[in-house]
C-alpha cells in the first residue's frame, strides 16, 4: 500500500508529460532560431480542433486522429513560418513578440468564431477509461495512456535528434548557426522543417489535452504561460532540460493545487523565477 | 541640420526645443471641453492610459527593455491610492503621490532582479512577475477584495475645490493636468545625457559600459521611472472611477499597453499618446462586439504594424514627411 502523495506524484508525472509534448517544439525552435514564439499554443490549440472535429463529426477512434492532428498542425505551422516568421528571424524581440501574440489574439477569435466559447468534450474511447489499482492506488487509464505516448513521443525525438542526419544537421544549427550554414547545411530549410515537426508535436499535445484540462478558445494563451515556463527553466534547445523543467512544473503544479490551494498559481511562478534568478539561462541552457 | 557641427549641450538643446506641431497637440487635448463634452468620462480615460503608454515608452521605447508585466506597476499603484483613500486620506493628490513612491519602490525592487537579464530571459521574467502580482491582487481578498474589487473608496475634492463630477469634468481636467506634468518630466527625462544614454543601451548594451555608462544601474533607474508613472497612472483610474478592480493588473492590460504603443510607435514620446487615443476611441466605439472579436482586430493590426509599420504611425509618418521635403 503506498500513501496517497504517490497518487499526487502520479497525475503529476502525467502533466509534466502533457507539458512536455506541448513545448518541446518551442524549446528546439527558440534553441535554433531564437525566435519567440508566442503562438505555438495557438498551433497546440489547432491540433486540439481537428481531433474535437474528426471525432464529434466525423465519428473517428479518437487515436486515429492523433496523427492527423500532428499532421495538420505541422502543415499549417510551416505556411504561417514561411510568410510570417522568415521574415522577423533577424527583426528584434520585440517584433517577434508583437508578431506572435497577434496571431495568437487571431487564433483566439478564429476560434470562438467557428467553435464557440464553450470546452469542447470529446468522448473518451472505453479502454482509456476507468482507472487501474496498482498497490492500493488508483492511476487513471488515461493518464497511463499519456504518459507512455509522451514517453514514445521522446524516444523519438531524442533518437531522431541523436542518430539521424537530420538530427545531426539541427544540432549542428543549434550550436554554431553561422559555422552550420559554413559546412553546407541549409538551416533555412532544416529550420522550417524543425518548426512544422514542432508545432506539430503541439498540436499532438492539444489533442492530447482535451481530455485532462479541456479545449476552449482561450487555450493559446493559459497553456503558453505553462510552456514559456517549461522552455526557460529548461533552457532553450535542451530536449532533457525541457523534460526534467516539465516534470518539476508539473509535480509542483498538481502538488500545489492539492497540499495548498490557497497559493494558486504561485508556485510555478515562484519556481520559475527562483529558477532563473539562479541560471538566467534556464538549468541546461547553454547560453 | 546634421552637418552643422554642435556642442553636446547645444545638440540636446536643439533636441528638446518644442515645435508648433507640438503646442497644437497640447492645445487640442483642451478641445473635448468645448466640443465633446459628453464625452469626457472617455477622455480622462485616454489621458490616463495615455499616461500608461508614455511610462511604457520610456522603457521599451528608449531603454528598448520588452515588459510583458508593465500592469503589474499600473495595479499598484491602483491598489496603493485605493486603500489610501480608504484607510487614511481621500485628498487625491497625496493619494497620488503615496502610489507613485509604493510604485517607485516596487518598480525598483522588480529592476534589481530584472535589469540582469537580456532577451527571452528578460521577457519571460516581466512575464512571470506580472502574473505573479496579479495572482496576489487575486488572491489577497482581505486586502484588495480580490475578483469583486476594491470597495468603499471615496475621493475627496480636488485641491478642495473640484469636485468629481458626472460628466467628467473634474476627472479630464485632472487626468490631464498629470498627463500633461509627467509629460513634461518625460521630455526631460528623454532629452537629459540620461535619455541618451539609455537610448545607446537600446542600440547596444555590452558597448555602453565601455564608454562609461553602466547599463544596468541606467536601466535600473529607467525601469524605477517607469513603475512610478504607471503607478500614477493606476492612481489616476482609481481615483477618477473611485473603484479599483482586478483587471487594472491584469495579463491583458500589460499586453494592451505594448499594443497601444507599438501602434502609435514607440521612442517617440507621442507615440504612446496617439496611440492610447486610436486604442481607446476604437475599443469605446466597437464596444458592441463581443470581446474575443475585438482581440481578432487588435491580432491583425499587431500583425500588420510589424510587417508594414515597423515604427508606427508616427514612425510612418514622419518617413511619408521626409519624403515629401525631398521631393
Amino acid at each position: 500500500m503506498l500513501p496517497p502523495i504517490f497518487g499526487v506524484l502520479f497525475d503529476g508525472i502525467a502533466y509534466g508529460m502533457l507539458l512536455f509534448v506541448l513545448s518541446v517544439g518551442l524549446s528546439v525552435t527558440l534553441g535554433l532560431m531564437n525566435f519567440v514564439n508566442l503562438a505555438h499554443c495557438a498551433f497546440a490549440m489547432v491540433g486540439g480542433y481537428v481531433t474535437v472535429t474528426l471525432v464529434n463529426t466525423y465519428n473517428w477512434p479518437f487515436i486515429a486522429t492523433l496523427p492527423v492532428a500532428f499532421i495538420v498542425t505541422a502543415l499549417i505551422s510551416v505556411v504561417f513560418e514561411r510568410v510570417f516568421y522568415r521574415r522577423l528571424y533577424r527583426a528584434s524581440d520585440l517584433d517577434q513578440v508583437l508578431l506572435t501574440i497577434g496571431l495568437a489574439f487571431v487564433s483566439v477569435a478564429v476560434a470562438a468564431y467557428f467553435f464557440g466559447t464553450l470546452q469542447q468534450p470529446i468522448p473518451t474511447p472505453a479502454f482509456l477509461r476507468g482507472s487501474q489499482q496498482v498497490l492500493g492506488l488508483g492511476l487513471g487509464n488515461y493518464r497511463i495512456f499519456l504518459i507512455v505516448t509522451a514517453l514514445i513521443v521522446t524516444v523519438l525525438v531524442v533518437a531522431g535528434l541523436e542518430y539521424t542526419r537530420f538530427g545531426a544537421m539541427v544540432r549542428a544549427a543549434v550550436d554554431n548557426q553561422r559555422m552550420a550554414s559554413g559546412l553546407g547545411i541549409n538551416v533555412d530549410a532544416t529550420f522550417a522543417i524543425t518548426f512544422a515537426i514542432g508545432s506539430g508535436l503541439a498540436g499532438l499535445g492539444g489533442a492530447l489535452a482535451i481530455e485532462i484540462v479541456g479545449l476552449d478558445p482561450s487555450f493559446s494563451f493559459t497553456y503558453l504561460v505553462y510552456v514559456l515556463i517549461v522552455v526557460a527553466v529548461g533552457g532553450l534547445g535542451s530536449i532533457a532540460g525541457s523534460f526534467i523543467a516539465a516534470m518539476l512544473i508539473g509535480i509542483s503544479d498538481i502538488a500545489g493545487k492539492y497540499y495548498f490551494p490557497e497559493l494558486g498559481a504561485f508556485l510555478i511562478y515562484l519556481v520559475m523565477i527562483a529558477v532563473l534568478l539562479w541560471k538566467p539561462s534556464g538549468l541546461f541552457g547553454k547560453r | 541640420m546634421a552637418d552643422v557641427p554642435l556642442t553636446p549641450r547645444a545638440y540636446l538643446q536643439a533636441q528638446s526645443r518644442w515645435t508648433p506641431v507640438e503646442i497644437a497637440f497640447w492645445l487640442a487635448t483642451l478641445l473635448p471641453f468645448w466640443l465633446l463634452p459628453d464625452y469626457l468620462s472617455l477622455a480622462s480615460q485616454v489621458a490616463i492610459t495615455a499616461l500608461f503608454a508614455l511610462s511604457l515608452d520610456i522603457l521599451l521605447g528608449y531603454a528598448g527593455v520588452v515588459s510583458l508585466g508593465h500592469a503589474a506597476f499600473f495595479g499598484i499603484g491602483a491598489y496603493t491610492a485605493g486603500l489610501f483613500s480608504k484607510f487614511v486620506w481621500g485628498a487625491p493628490l497625496p493619494g497620488l503621490l503615496v502610489a507613485a513612491i509604493v510604485s517607485a519602490a516596487s518598480g525598483f525592487v522588480v529592476s534589481l532582479i530584472v535589469a540582469r537579464f537580456r532577451h527571452f530571459t528578460l521577457i519571460m521574467l516581466t512575464l512571470g512577475i506580472g502574473l505573479l502580482m496579479q495572482e496576489i491582487a487575486n488572491r489577497a481578498h482581505w486586502l484588495t477584495g480580490g475578483s469583486d474589487g476594491l470597495q468603499g473608496i471615496s475621493i475627496n475634492k480636488v485641491l478642495g475645490a473640484f469636485n468629481f463630477d458626472l460628466y467628467g469634468y473634474t476627472a479630464y481636467g485632472y487626468s490631464l493636468a498629470v498627463l500633461f506634468i509627467l509629460f513634461l518630466c518625460a521630455r526631460r527625462i528623454v532629452h537629459s545625457p540620461f535619455g541618451l544614454a539609455l537610448r545607446g543601451i537600446r542600440e547596444n548594451w555590452t558597448r555602453m559600459p565601455a564608454i562609461g555608462a553602466p547599463s544596468r544601474a541606467h536601466v535600473r533607474m529607467a525601469f524605477t521611472i517607469a513603475a512610478a508613472m504607471a503607478g500614477i497612472a493606476g492612481a489616476l483610474l482609481t481615483q477618477t472611477t473611485q473603484s479599483a478592480a482586478l483587471e487594472s493588473i491584469s495579463f491583458g492590460r500589460s499586453a494592451d499597453v505594448l499594443v497601444m504603443l507599438v501602434l502609435g510607435g514607440a521612442g517617440r514620446l507621442y507615440g504612446g499618446l496617439i496611440g492610447a487615443a486610436i486604442f481607446m476611441v476604437a475599443r469605446d466605439q466597437f464596444s458592441g462586439i463581443a470581446p474575443q472579436y475585438w482581440y481578432f482586430w487588435i491580432g491583425l493590426l499587431l500583425i500588420g504594424v510589424v510587417m508594414f509599420l515597423p515604427n508606427g504611425i508616427l514612425g510612418g509618418l514622419s518617413a511619408l514627411a521626409a519624403r515629401w521635403r525631398k521631393s
